[in-house]
């Protein structure tokens, strides 16, 4: 062994190897490539039964069948529960994309502050921040539930009779993982862009808006939807903190489909809806989805 | 490090006055959010009537020593935090170890393998309680059926319905198919942030390919398994939607996190369900901790 000891690699988003030259031992790869695939299968085979079971006329569905192709089409399972499930779509969505939006601001301004604008302790604010990306919801509930059903906002509707709590929790525990994500990146602005504006005579927000923020839509990209992705796929605050009227889509989900005794086709259809969204980002921007699971483990 | 203070107070204080908000907020819903709760610990806080009387540390005790559903829901936590995260990892490191010298369809393939990661523990756990359906003869379905398909019929089993810590281990299964695809991909980030110069330096020293991976993949590879123990291990302890959704309440499948919730929420002993909390928060901070302070070391480097 005369390879140096290396320092500690950096993980970054993991990219197509060098096409190296032709292998010698062809079967080595096709073993590979085949053992892939029965786990793709693998990792597919709850999306085939959903999607089987979800699309079969109601009438034909019977669990002892469920892997069976459906020798009906219908979207009958899915209109009956889509009006059950509605309102909970509608307050995930207003839940998820303002706190997101709202997350990712003030998650930027952090960011920006730590990685360039650094005042003293800055290098304790940080990791003061980030620990609350860990914690579990379960040692914070009980004052949550407590705070938001005491304190009334308007007409004697306590907060939690609102969208507004839900909102502001998943505003308060997204800053982490957000400062995180835009520390990393603005960290990569150089520093000379930095003085140069400050010779200049722009100030910190100056500095900020027109310089920092106009580069910054892809850690925004990368925010947004990892908030967007952790608010609508919460269940322990929608489930404690919101009354039946705004629940989230995760406690309408579980509420109609949780019990044994829901029709199975009924089930599967409302567990597709409610995946939807969230599955339509990581399709659509599945590169930005990956950079933020790189960030939530630490890694840029 | 640059030395901010020099230019003085006009220079850093906007900055801090930005930050202030988001620091008070996390200061506020975080830190004294966990003191508040670490309080009525201590109380004799129950039902609808507002904590009265401090009681020490009666609850955790109480929790410890008497309480026959809280140390089943520790050895089933156990049970599960260690198959779990054994099971992910081996497969996660297993795919990220196949998929790293380039394989047809990578990008298709790593797309399959972390969509879970996209879904709601609560719509996995709904779709994967009917696949665990322990229904047998006629009524045979799920994952069982499909055994009986390939010929494995004496695999049958009653998953999380068994009467052995096997139920609760059998969660392991729904959990692993939603993040051992994450493991995977910060494995395969590991693998490829290893220049293949360092691979083939050892190869042309004559190390065969299975000791370049012992003796130069290996040890670069440690700070991502350490990553992956911590964000797991995590996971692991406060995990409530996914079991919830795939069997609510049951001594088989019962963790401290959903004990947590049905005694305070459902049974109103909330200073017995915040005496679960701080010592579920006590369990991952021990974890967390060392691996922040560990982060922000090698950042500083």
């Amino acid at each position: 062994m005369t390879a140096q000891a290396p320092t500690a690699p950096q993980t970054r988003e993991p990219e197509a190897p060098p096409q190296r030259s032709a292998k010698p031992f062809r079967w080595g790869r096709f073993l590979r490539q085949l053992i892939l695939f029965a786990l793709a299968c693998f990792f597919l085979m709850p999306v085939y039964a959903l999607l089987v079971t979800a699309l079969k006329d109601p009438a034909h569905v019977d669990v002892v069948k469920m892997w069976n192709l459906p020798d009906t089409f219908s979207l009958e399972s899915f209109r009956t529960v889509i009006p059950q499930l509605l309102p909970g779509l509608r307050n995930s969505l207003t839940v998820s994309i303002l706190a997101s939006t709202i997350s990712s601001l003030l998650g930027a301004a952090n960011g920006f502050v730590l990685a360039k604008w650094r005042f003293p302790g800055a290098d304790l604010a940080f990791p003061i921040i980030l620990f609350g990306m860990f914690i579990p919801y379960q040692a914070i509930i009980i004052p949550m539930f407590k705070l938001l059903s005491d304190v009334p906002v308007i007409h004697q509707r306590a907060l939690g009779d609102t969208l507004f709590g839900l909102i502001l929790v998943h505003i308060i525990y997204g800053l982490p993982i957000t400062t995180l994500i835009f520390r990393s990146y603005f960290a990569g602005l150089p520093d000379e862009l930095i003085e140069a504006a400050e010779v200049d005579g722009a100030g910190m927000l100056r500095t900020f808006f027109y310089i920092a923020l106009p580069i910054a839509p892809p850690a925004f990209a990368v925010a947004m939807i990892w908030q967007f992705t952790s608010s609508w796929n919460d269940f322990l605050f929608g489930l404690i903190l919101t009354d039946t009227e705004h629940w989230p889509v995760t406690v309408a989900l579980n509420n109609i489909a949780g019990g044994q005794t829901v029709p199975f086709n009924q089930a599967m259809a409302s567990a597709f809806l409610a995946s939807i969204p969230t599955l339509l980002v990581y399709a659509l921007l599945g590169r930005f989805f990956m950079r933020g699971l790189m960030a939530g483990a630490l890694k840029s | 490090m640059r030395r901010s203070t020099r230019r003085g107070v006009r220079r850093w204080l906007p900055g801090l006055i930005l930050v202030s908000p988001s620091l008070l907020a996390l200061g506020v819903f975080v830190y004294y959010f966990i003191g508040w709760n670490g309080y009525y610990s201590l109380t004799n806080w129950k039902g609808l009537a507002p904590p009265d009387k401090m009681v020490g540390l009666d609850n955790y005790k109480q929790l410890l020593s008497n309480d026959e559903t809280f140390r089943n829901d520790v050895r089933n936590l156990v049970v599960f935090t260690v198959v779990f995260m054994v099971g992910s990892l081996l497969l996660g490191l297993f795919m990220a170890l196949l998929m790293d010298k380039g394989v047809r369809g990578e990008g298709v393939l790593r797309a399959i393998f972390l969509f879970p990661m996209a879904i709601s523990f609560i719509a996995t756990g709904i779709i994967w309680r009917w696949l665990l359906n322990s229904d047998s003869g006629a009524g045979t379905t799920g994952i069982n059926k499909l055994f009986d398909v390939v010929g494995l019929g004496f695999l049958h089993s009653d998953w999380h319905k068994s009467d052995s810590s096997f139920a609760i281990a059998s969660l392991a299964l729904p959990a692993g198919w939603a993040l051992s695809g994450y493991v995977m991909a910060l494995f395969l980030a590991g693998l490829r942030g290893i220049p293949e110069e360092l691979r083939e330096a050892a190869r042309v020293d004559g190390a065969s390919e299975l000791r370049v991976y012992w003796h130069v993949v290996r040890p670069l590879l440690l700070p991502v398994l350490m990553s992956a123990v911590v964000i797991l291990a995590h996971i692991s302890l406060k995990t409530f939607d996914l079991i919830y959704a795939i069997d609510p309440g049951g001594p088989r499948t019962e963790t401290p996190a959903l004990y947590m919730w049905l005694t305070s929420f459902r049974g109103g002993f909330f200073a017995r369900g915040a005496s679960i909390a701080t010592m579920l928060f006590g369990a991952i901070a021990l974890v967390v901790i060392p691996y922040i302070w560990y982060s922000m070391r090698q950042e500083r480097r």
